[in-house]
């Protein structure tokens, strides 16, 4: 065992991730996701949330989690894969499917949210 | 983590008896646990959604209208609805977990597990207001 595994590395950005997704996503998806398309509530006018969108904090806060939360999803999966369907002589192809997704995800989202402007 | 069958001479056949795949259907417990390994698509669908309404709101109003009545379609309001249930059930279970995976320690004793995810669903409830208080217009 010379080599360190990064393995307990991975198991925390992923409980990073599953904070992050857990404290924001239920008010965000509950908000943009059903009360505002079925008006139980009247959604932001396009002025207001524009301006609470470019705001630095909001950009940097929305990208921490998109990447965590999609990392944390990556990870999960991974394991879903591995003992919810035992598909474990593809370990190579859904490493670099789940984290290549975070990766590519995590340069989209950045993109999106820099040109908010 | 890969398991590489170690071929020995002689040896006898280790017996092994082969995991059925659908073993988490024989207990609530372990299907509980498959649904909640599976939030994590519907996680991923929360940031795609997400990004497209970041999207749509920095091209102007318009798409932003667009976005707002493509969000109202059946198929996406139940996706929503299903993501929702989902995540729900991914916050509980994971802040109900929390005094299992950290000790704290605070004045030389044990911090009681009740009051971490007391903790944890303060946390929740403030994180909440804020995000309602943000986009509802503070």
């Amino acid at each position: 065992m010379a080599k360190r595994s990064i393995e307990p590395m991975l198991w925390m950005l992923f409980s990073t991730g599953g904070v992050v997704a857990a404290l924001l996503i239920p008010s965000l998806v509950f908000l943009f996701g059903l009360a505002f398309p079925l008006r139980w509530l009247s959604p932001p006018d396009h002025e207001h949330l524009f301006t609470v969108l470019r705001h630095p904090l909001t950009r940097v806060a929305l990208f921490l989690v998109c990447t965590s939360s999609l990392f944390h999803s990556a990870h999960r999966l991974r394991y879903t894969l591995y003992d919810g369907l035992q598909i474990k002589h593809l370990n190579e192809l859904v490493n670099l499917f789940c984290y290549g997704g975070v990766v590519v995800g995590s340069v989209i989202a950045a993109l999106l949210l820099w040109r908010v402007a | 983590m890969s398991e590489r069958p170690v071929y020995t001479e002689y040896h006898p056949r280790w017996y092994r008896p082969r995991t059925s795949t659908y073993w988490w259907l024989k207990r609530w417990s372990y299907l509980a646990f498959i649904l909640r390994e599976l939030s994590s698509i519907f996680i991923a669908w929360f940031v795609i959604y997400v990004l497209l309404l970041v999207r749509a709101v920095s091209h102007g109003d318009g798409s932003y209208q667009r976005f707002l009545a493509w969000s109202g379609k059946p198929v996406v309001l139940l996706l929503n609805l299903v993501t929702l249930g989902f995540v729900l059930f991914h916050a509980i279970t994971w802040f109900n977990l929390a005094p299992q995976a950290m000790v704290v320690h605070a004045l030389g004793k044990r911090v009681p597990g009740r009051w971490l995810t007391a903790a944890n669903y303060l946390a929740w409830a403030v994180a909440s207001a804020l995000v309602v208080w943000l986009v509802l217009g503070g």
